[in-house]
């Protein structure tokens, strides 16, 4: 128990780190724009997700292991990177039918 | 309909199969249908609440407030699996015989019982604050039908409700004398992935390193998205690619938590035979 809370608290210690690139994705009527995302591979960057929507979506990839809620009206900062190069998909967990995305890491 | 039923089936049935085994794990002591049932409604309320101010808490620490109040919930269930272990490795064979010997709830367990409301209400809050907003944002689009995405979404519900019940009544089909190193093995593996998880999200918002971002991918073998991997990354914290600091949050979490229970229970190997089992030592 002892163990499991100071790892707890030595998890929750240190501070975060800071990516150096921003790159800027928008959700408009339950789509992502641009729908098709260049970004650069092999470094860290921070993605800002805004969501000009008057509903909630959520930001979600397999591919990038990410899910993350963003709230109408709001922006949300992503950490990703550094990735491979490649085409990561991600979606809008919300409204999968429109909200599709491909993150391409160059 | 049938879109939103998946939906909410699917971010249900993670909260499901933590109830059913939380379930399982408590066969016996008395009241702890009040405490798993106050877990939930208190998981419902929390949910409520965090999707209010969902707005808030992302912009709280620089944009990485939801990650930290995960990882901070996260721990929190893992004591309180913890605690469970703890408590089981004491007075886990009292139980299974008194159930055997009087078929009768067992008194007592209140401290525990308190700790896995809390793990229930954890579980619920956390996947049930997604469905909340899910469901927020269908009510107020206009153009698309509100009520019957709703009722998909009610019946979501209900299906991941049918699916811990199963769970449950699968689990306690396992005699009385093994149940309870079943559900601790379950309730391990289930903290270890909670532990996973936690280290994971640290190291994807950058606040701790993540030692290999991917140790290996097992996503076209089964992924994570799929039902069948839904339920194993809920169960055991199947992850189809894990960083580094998840799996050492695992492994670590794991072996902790099955040697404090080994410490803790009773030393001698003698295997209760249903008969009147000896007093747990008082270790505290």
């Amino acid at each position: 128990m002892r163990l499991l809370l100071a790892f707890c608290a030595v998890l929750l210690a240190a501070g975060p780190a800071l990516a150096d690139d921003v790159v800027h994705l928008a959700i408009r009527d339950h789509k992502y724009d641009p729908p098709r995302i260049e970004v650069p591979a092999g470094v860290k960057f921070k993605l800002i997700v805004k969501n000009e929507d008057q509903t909630p979506e959520e930001f979600e990839s397999f591919d990038l292991k990410r899910e993350k809620v963003v709230p109408p009206g709001q922006e949300i900062p992503v950490f990703l990177g550094p990735l491979d190069a490649g085409e990561y998909k991600f979606f809008g967990d919300f409204h999968q039918d429109t909200a599709q995305g491909v993150m391409v890491a160059k | 309909m049938l879109a939103s039923l998946l939906i909410v089936f699917r971010e249900i049935i993670e909260a499901g199969l933590i109830v059913g085994i939380i379930l399982a794990a408590t066969e016996g002591v008395a009241g702890r249908g009040l405490w798993i049932a106050g877990g939930v409604a208190g998981g419902v309320l929390g949910a409520g609440l965090v999707a209010l101010f969902a707005g808030a808490l992302s912009n709280a620490l620089e944009g990485v407030g939801q990650e930290v109040f995960t990882v901070g919930i996260l721990c929190v269930a893992v004591l309180m699996l913890g605690w469970h272990t703890i408590w089981m490795a004491r007075h886990g064979r009292e139980i299974a015989a008194e159930m055997n010997a009087a078929g009768a709830a067992v008194k007592g367990g209140q401290k525990s019982l308190l700790a896995m409301a809390i793990v229930v209400a954890i579980a619920v809050l956390r996947e049930g604050s997604e469905v909340v907003l899910f469901l927020y944002g269908i009510a107020v689009s206009t153009n698309e039908g509100p009520i019957p995405l709703l009722v998909g979404g009610m019946l979501g519900m209900l299906g991941g409700g049918m699916l811990s019940y199963l769970l449950y009544r699968g689990l306690v089909i396992i005699p009385m004398r093994h149940l309870f190193s079943v559900t601790n093995t379950l309730v391990a593996l289930l903290a270890a992935g909670m532990a996973g998880q936690a280290a994971d999200l640290l190291a994807r918002t950058d606040i701790i390193p993540a030692w290999g971002d991917q140790l290996w991918d097992s996503s076209r073998l089964l992924s994570e998205g799929s039902m069948v991997g839904r339920a194993l990354h809920a169960l055991v914290g199947y992850s189809d690619r894990p960083s580094g600091v998840q799996v050492a949050a695992y492994l670590v979490t794991l072996v902790l938590l099955v040697s404090l229970s080994r410490a803790i229970g009773k030393p001698a190997a003698t295997r209760p035979g249903g008969g009147v089992g000896r007093p747990a030592p008082q270790v505290r």
